[in-house]
């Protein structure tokens, strides 16, 4: 999809709603009021947005290593001759998260996500061993957080 | 308060109920309560805790960038010598092109770099612009870099919590 039609509102909805959600008995009522509309209007819009695909969810994002999962960033250097066959043995992976393929001689990068942190080591042994390639471990030793907004 | 898988039982139920989305009706509290069998003030307050111990990052809209009309995304790299890169990197996350900035351990001789940030942009010509721009304001014009843009996005979607 190609740039959907947003108005002002739907801008000031994605730019307030990013920053968080309240925690309250009515939460969309309270969200309305701090955007100046009525929480029928926002729920409306909600769904909209969702419906198109602007927003990919509207809840909560959580941190892998606070919930006790384990979390990395792969890398790997695929011959093209084999590209699909390669992204289709790492996707069947459920713990395979993202997969990207960029331009670069590491070509295929994918982030995976496990209930525990020792999976992680286990699920990269599994994908080198089906695919016979080196699969580069990347995992993240610190965020900077940035000051969130978008420019919606 | 760090909350390891075998965690509390309940809080994993809520974290589940709630993985893909908020419901959007007046009470969704009350509503993902009622799924579960707890009252919308537990709801409530697990969702507080789970926030405050870090567990839940953000608690709001996740944006499609790419449905938005940001079509380029490019992954950005640096090699930043070690003394330097937690200042550039708190430079580098302050900017509002700039929407992950991690840093991440170099695999020599493979992979060099040790800061990864990504920037989106509607075209490439945009992102490419921004990265300049974004060396310049951060000082870090002398250091090796390169953009990785995605071509192909073959699988995406949230961390599963069973």
């Amino acid at each position: 999809m190609i740039g959907p039609e947003l108005d002002a509102l739907d801008r000031r909805i994605i730019n307030r709603l990013q920053e968080g959600f309240p925690l309250c008995e009515h939460p969309y009522r309270a969200a309305a009021e701090g955007l100046g509309i009525d929480e029928a209007t926002l729920i409306a819009r909600l769904e909209r947005l969702l419906e198109a695909g602007v927003l990919s969810r509207f809840g909560p994002l959580y941190n892998a290593e606070a919930m006790g999962g384990g979390l990395t960033l792969c890398a790997m250097q695929v011959p093209e001759a084999r590209f699909d066959e390669v992204v289709e043995q790492v996707n069947r992976h459920p713990e395979v998260a993202h997969n990207y393929a960029r331009d670069h001689a590491l070509n295929l990068w994918f982030v995976v996500a496990t209930e525990r942190p020792d999976q992680v080591a286990e699920v990269i042994g599994r994908i080198e061993a089906e695919t016979g390639l080196a699969v580069l471990d990347l995992p993240k030793l610190r965020e900077f957080h940035l000051s969130l907004r978008f420019e919606a | 308060m760090v909350l390891k898988a075998g965690g509390e039982a309940r809080d994993r139920a809520l974290i589940r109920a709630i993985q893909n989305g908020l419901p959007l009706t007046r009470r969704p509290y009350a509503r993902i309560g009622l799924e579960l069998g707890m009252s919308e003030a537990e709801v409530i307050e697990r969702i507080r805790r789970l926030q405050a111990a870090g567990a839940i990052k953000r608690f709001g809209v996740v944006v499609n960038h790419r449905a938005l009309g940001f079509r380029a995304n490019g992954m950005v790299v640096w090699d930043i010598p070690d003394d330097r890169v937690d200042a550039a990197a708190r430079r580098l996350a302050d900017m509002d092109c700039v929407t992950l900035c991690y840093r991440r351990p170099r695999r020599p001789p493979r992979w060099n770099y040790n800061l990864f940030t990504m920037v989106h942009g509607r075209d490439e010509r945009t992102v490419r612009e921004r990265i300049e721009r974004m060396a310049r304001e951060a000082d870090l014009e002398d250091v090796p870099r390169e953009v990785l843009f995605s071509r192909r996005c073959f699988k995406q979607r949230g961390a599963r919590y069973a």
